[in-house]
């Protein structure tokens, strides 16, 4: 054999070094590059208008709701011919206000609030923020996004089944959701769609999760130690765990739900239900299964919901106020302590459901407990508000609006924590009070001090701050005319879930409800100046420069919108933490993440 | 900005918290012998909630108004002891109130749920149907029929699928649409559903009860006046569900017997 | 020279796998507990004999695990060696067989099943006739489909070797290992769980 020179050792870390950079390839083509695009950014703002339109719909849906409520008896224009024979006349029936009632919790938790503030900026924004030039599986992510696309239109086609969409709530209980078109109207096709979407859902969200940890875990820049990683990715972090156990358990639920319905099995159903004058051949199932499957997703899922919020807010009020956040490791500490107690306290949500009265002690407890972190989270907001020197920009308006909307929700819980009062408020419009407040409002709050942060990052223009500032100040006012009220009705017993309120009682409430409708009629109105906003700036924004807020994070080291692998080929090495305001660097008052070490004197 | 902000914060904390203070919507009065205790709680919490609410609001919002940024390049302050306090204080303050309202609302729950059935105590058997309630009472003989779901016939009024002609205990049993118990005595109620999740809830009574069918579950209370008050149901059930209730109607005892009587005889 | 770790690179793709083990976990618990509220709650119990074909199809999914484990060594060997002394063609061997072997053994497996779910079916046990029969082919049904992906992700990993343009695939294929022997350990509770409480 001849002599050969020995080629250079290649030992296995380089080789695994190799795997590790991810060889990015620019797309090609108008399919690859912005329809079936690999890039977390595409994926994201593709998230992002999924949830808009889903937003859109559910709010329709909500201003149908309401004015039938107000109105029970008026014809409304047009849904006479959407729907002949559930509002006949224009006029609508009670089945039709339930189903359109279940499409909008549906629609409005599933596809706006856990795909805009999780799978929307968490998947534009995180990968740039650790550091990394991609997602760790892009093809897995843009399954995700397809498959999330898949499930929405499965859960809209319920609108065109004869049988209509499904009116057993986004809760689904069984056995109204379980046995089958004797149930009632909406309880047929209707009803498995839904069942079927959401496992879909699931599959969809799990994929995303898996990315988010992944990338988290493995795709971080040097420097970029945990302690250095953004709130928001944090908070993703973390969201992507709680989604990974509560998904993992919906999908089951949702399976052993769909063969209850189509293949007989009785997961559900107890022996002998008499449905419709029809003895029911179902026979051993358990309801409170559903229930106990249900809610062991469904309460991590509203913390799925409004965590990627605290994220937000932690991380875009030190930039308004340039100052740092007040306790950074007590604020990650809190997210992962509202995290794991998410899990435990599932059962107050069934206080009443007939499951053992001492368990309801055992839930009350760590749902009482979850409190504390949320407080310490709120003082450290309003800690970082004090003594700074606060940029009232809009995405800064929304962050102390999300601090002021979020107390009023969490006060709320407070009451329904505590099983002997959940006793008198349980099924009142006090719950839809609450859950409104955190979730349509306070998250959504989080959605828009996104929208109007990263806007500039992610389509390379600025939105425009007065209409900006006049969104925020009618929806603020909105909201709480909205759904303050609520609370009201609740104590006077005012049940919920109801299309009508022909009880002695509850007639003298409609007054109320009529203000509702105003104030929810109104506040939907006013956010068709963020719609306007955010069409006409995507086309004829102002142009935004790179760091338009002089923020420090890695997202707005970058161009404006950011090449296609984020950091143009280089790898940044992280010398600073997330929030370093208030001290003074080359550029001003701060001291970006990814400034040489050199930099900065406190 | 900052002061249009705080202002509206401030003018919608008052005014929220005005109309609670006021009362203008409020709790009926309650007319059962739990309902002091539950409306105790209730108003604990309150006003613990209230001084929290207004207090963070009014705080935040005069935080805003002052640290605005005047153009005036002042440094930025750090809150004095830093993160601390505000564990200090989150801990401590919820910590104790959880503490207390957890001791006191367990006694509570406990006397709702968690007592033993009173010996001397109405049993009143409820089913709940697709929109109805309907209450059976044992009768003379104190005993209640078996149910038969296969025989329910809601036509001829064998709403509990009652087998009289077979079983003795049945014949006697009184079905009504009505939930009629005598005052100041403690009633038992057992509820059963006959096809989907139903709830019971009176708010006058302050008891609220899920039927989850497979399951029989009691339901105790005792009410305090002669009164004629609306049981709604609160738990989705089908497009009937706003529709759906009975009354309970509290009588004086000896009212009470004779209506007892005049349902036997039908 | 690096000391030669035969033991699979950390990458993502393990990480993937990781958190892909932890939802299937956690799904099969909820599976679980589903399974034991429904014992508990209705009288209507009936207990199923399990095939004893179910037997033989666990031995061959341990044998797959072996055989896997084998390949998967044989390949790390030919791909340090090919680095050290920039042989190539070292990817068409024995690793190659060892894997296509569990690939074959992953396929009898789910063959095997088949035959229970159809012996099962002559005993007149389909999936709505009680609820022991239902979870049976719950459980075993969904442990087949997750398979299936597991040999997808073998099969994945062949196609990457037979191309051979970009570089050897050490992390799939230490991702897809793991996802393998986990389906085995899964394997063995499902069995566990289906025998003494079925």
């Amino acid at each position: 054999m001849p002599d050969t020179p020995a080629p250079p050792a290649v030992g296995l870390r380089e080789t695994v070094e190799k795997i590790r950079v991810l060889k990015h390839v620019p797309p090609t083509g108008f399919l690859r590059t912005h329809v079936f695009s690999l890039d977390h950014k595409v994926i994201g703002k593709q998230y992002l208008d999924l949830a808009l339109v889903a937003v859109l719909t559910g709010m329709v849906l909500s201003w149908l709701m309401r004015f039938h409520l107000a109105y029970p008896d008026v014809a409304i224009p047009g849904l006479g011919r959407l729907a002949p024979t559930r509002a006949a006349g224009g006029v609508m029936t009670p089945e039709l206000y339930l189903s359109l009632m279940t499409m909008h919790g549906t629609i409005m938790v599933f596809f706006v609030l856990t795909t805009a503030p999780f799978a929307g900026f968490g998947n534009f924004v995180l990968p740039i923020q650790v550091g990394a030039e991609d997602m760790a599986f892009p093809r897995f992510n843009m399954m995700s996004f397809w498959v999330t696309l898949v499930a929405f239109l499965v859960l809209l086609a319920a609108f065109f089944v004869p049988d209509g969409p499904p009116l057993s709530g986004w809760t689904a209980y069984a056995p109204l959701s379980a046995i089958g078109k004797d149930a009632g109207p909406g309880q047929g096709g209707g009803q498995t769609l839904w069942a079927l979407s959401i496992a879909i859902f699931c599959v969809g969200q799990l994929l995303g999760a898996l990315n988010f940890i992944a990338t988290t875990l493995d795709l971080r820049a040097r420097g970029m130690t945990f302690m250095r990683m953004p709130y928001s990715t944090w908070a993703w972090f973390i969201t992507a765990v709680i989604g990974l156990i509560a998904f993992s358990v919906l999908l089951p639920a949702c399976i052993l739900l769909i063969l209850d319905r189509v293949a007989g099995t009785s997961f559900f159903i107890p022996a002998g239900l008499v449905v419709s004058d029809r003895l029911q051949p179902h026979s051993g199932g358990s309801p409170l299964l559903w229930q106990h499957l249900f809610w062991f997703f469904g309460h991590p899922e509203v913390y799925i919901a409004i965590l990627p919020g605290f994220g937000i807010i932690s991380h875009i009020l030190p930039v308004f106020a340039r100052k740092p956040l007040l306790g950074p490791k007590v604020a990650v500490a809190c997210m992962a302590a509202i995290a794991f107690l998410s899990y435990t306290v599932w059962g107050h949500h069934m206080f009443l459901s007939g499951m053992n009265p001492l368990s309801a002690t055992l839930f009350s407890v760590p749902t009482l407990i979850i409190t504390i972190p949320a407080t310490i989270m709120v003082l450290l907001w309003i800690g970082t508000v004090y003594g700074g020197r606060l940029r009232l920009t809009t995405a800064c308006l929304f962050c102390l609006g999300f601090i002021s909307v979020f107390v009023s929700g969490g006060i709320s819980g407070f009451f329904l924590a505590q099983p002997s009062i959940d006793t008198y408020l349980h099924g009142t419009y006090f719950v839809v009070g609450h859950f409104h407040f955190v979730m349509g409002v306070a998250a959504m709050f989080g959605i828009f001090a996104g929208t109007y942060f990263w806007f500039p990052k992610m389509y390379g223009r600025m939105m425009n701050e007065t209409l900006g500032k006049i969104h925020f100040t009618l929806t603020l006012i909105g909201v709480y005319a909205t759904f303050m009220p609520m609370h009201y009705l609740g104590l006077a017993g005012n049940v919920r879930r109801y299309s009508a309120f022909t009880d002695d009682y509850m007639k003298g409430s409609l007054p109320l409800h009529r203000f509702i409708t105003a104030a929810a009629l109104f506040t939907g109105a006013v956010q068709l100046i963020f719609l306007v906003n955010l069409v006409w700036s995507r086309l004829r924004g102002a142009k935004a420069p790179d760091n338009p807020w002089q923020a420090t994070s890695l997202e707005w080291s970058v161009p404006s919108p950011p090449p296609f692998d984020n950091f143009g080929g280089k790898h940044p090495v992280v010398a600073h933490g997330p929030d370093e305001y208030g001290r003074t660097g080359p550029e001003g008052d701060f001291v970006m993440q990814a400034a040489p070490t050199a930099g900065g004197t406190a | 900005m900052g002061k249009l902000f705080a202002v509206i914060v401030a003018v919608i904390t008052a005014v929220s918290a005005g109309v609670f203070i006021a009362r203008v919507w409020w709790l009926p009065p309650d007319i059962s012998v739990l309902g002091a205790g539950i409306d105790h709680q209730l108003g604990e919490t309150m006003i613990a909630s209230g001084v929290l609410f207004v207090l963070s609001q009014l705080v935040l919002a005069v935080f805003v108004w002052q640290y605005a940024d005047a153009g005036d390049g002042r440094a930025v302050k750090i809150f004095p002891g830093g993160a601390t306090p505000m564990v200090v204080l989150a801990t401590v303050l919820v910590g104790i109130e959880i503490l207390v309202l957890t001791l006191v609302g367990t006694r509570v729950w406990a006397g709702i749920f968690l007592s033993p059935p009173d010996p001397n105590a109405l049993h009143i058997d409820v089913q709940a149907e697709q929109f109805a309630y309907y209450f059976r009472y044992p009768g003379a003989d104190g005993k209640f029929g078996v149910p038969h779901p296969e025989l329910i016939d809601d036509g001829n009024g064998n709403f509990f699928g009652l087998d009289p002609a077979n079983d003795t205990t049945a014949r006697d049993d009184i079905v009504a649409a009505s939930l009629v118990v005598p005052v100041n005595r403690p009633v038992l109620l057992t509820l059963h559903a006959k096809d989907v999740g139903h709830a019971f809830y009176v708010p006058e009574l302050r008891v609220q009860q899920d039927f989850v069918p497979g399951l029989v579950i009691p339901l105790q209370f005792t009410a305090t006046e002669v009164v004629k008050k609306e049981i709604v149901c609160t738990q989705l059930c089908g497009l009937g569900h706003f529709n759906m209730r009975a009354y309970l109607e509290v009588k004086p005892p000896d009212q009470f017997a004779q209506w007892l009587t005049e349902q036997a005889a039908q | 020279m690096d000391t030669l770790k035969l033991s699979p690179p950390s990458s993502p793709a393990r990480t993937g796998v990781w958190v892909g083990i932890a939802t299937i976990t956690l799904s099969f618990a909820a599976y679980t507990s589903a399974m034991v509220v429904r014992q508990g709650s209705g009288a209507d119990w009936q207990h199923v004999a399990l095939p004893r074909i179910l037997y033989f199809n666990t031995l061959l999914l341990l044998a797959s695990s072996a055989t896997l484990e084998a390949g998967r060594r044989r390949l790390e060997v030919d791909w340090a060696l090919e680095a050290l002394e920039g042989r190539a063609g070292a990817f068409s061997g024995p690793g190659v067989a060892w894997l296509s072997a569990t690939m074959a053994l992953g396929l009898l497996f789910i063959a095997g099943q088949v035959i229970a779910w159809r012996g099962l079916a002559a005993r007149g046990l389909f999936l709505a006739t009680n609820p022991a029969s239902d979870f049976f082919y719950v459980f075993t049904a969904l442990h087949g489909l997750h398979l299936l992906g597991g040999v997808t992700a073998l099969g994945y990993v062949l196609a990457r070797l037979r191309a051979a343009s970009a570089g050897p695939p050490r992390a799939a294929l230490g991702a897809a290992s793991l996802y393998w022997h986990f389906m085995d350990v899964l394997w063995l509770y499902l069995l566990l769980v289906l025998a003494t409480r079925l």
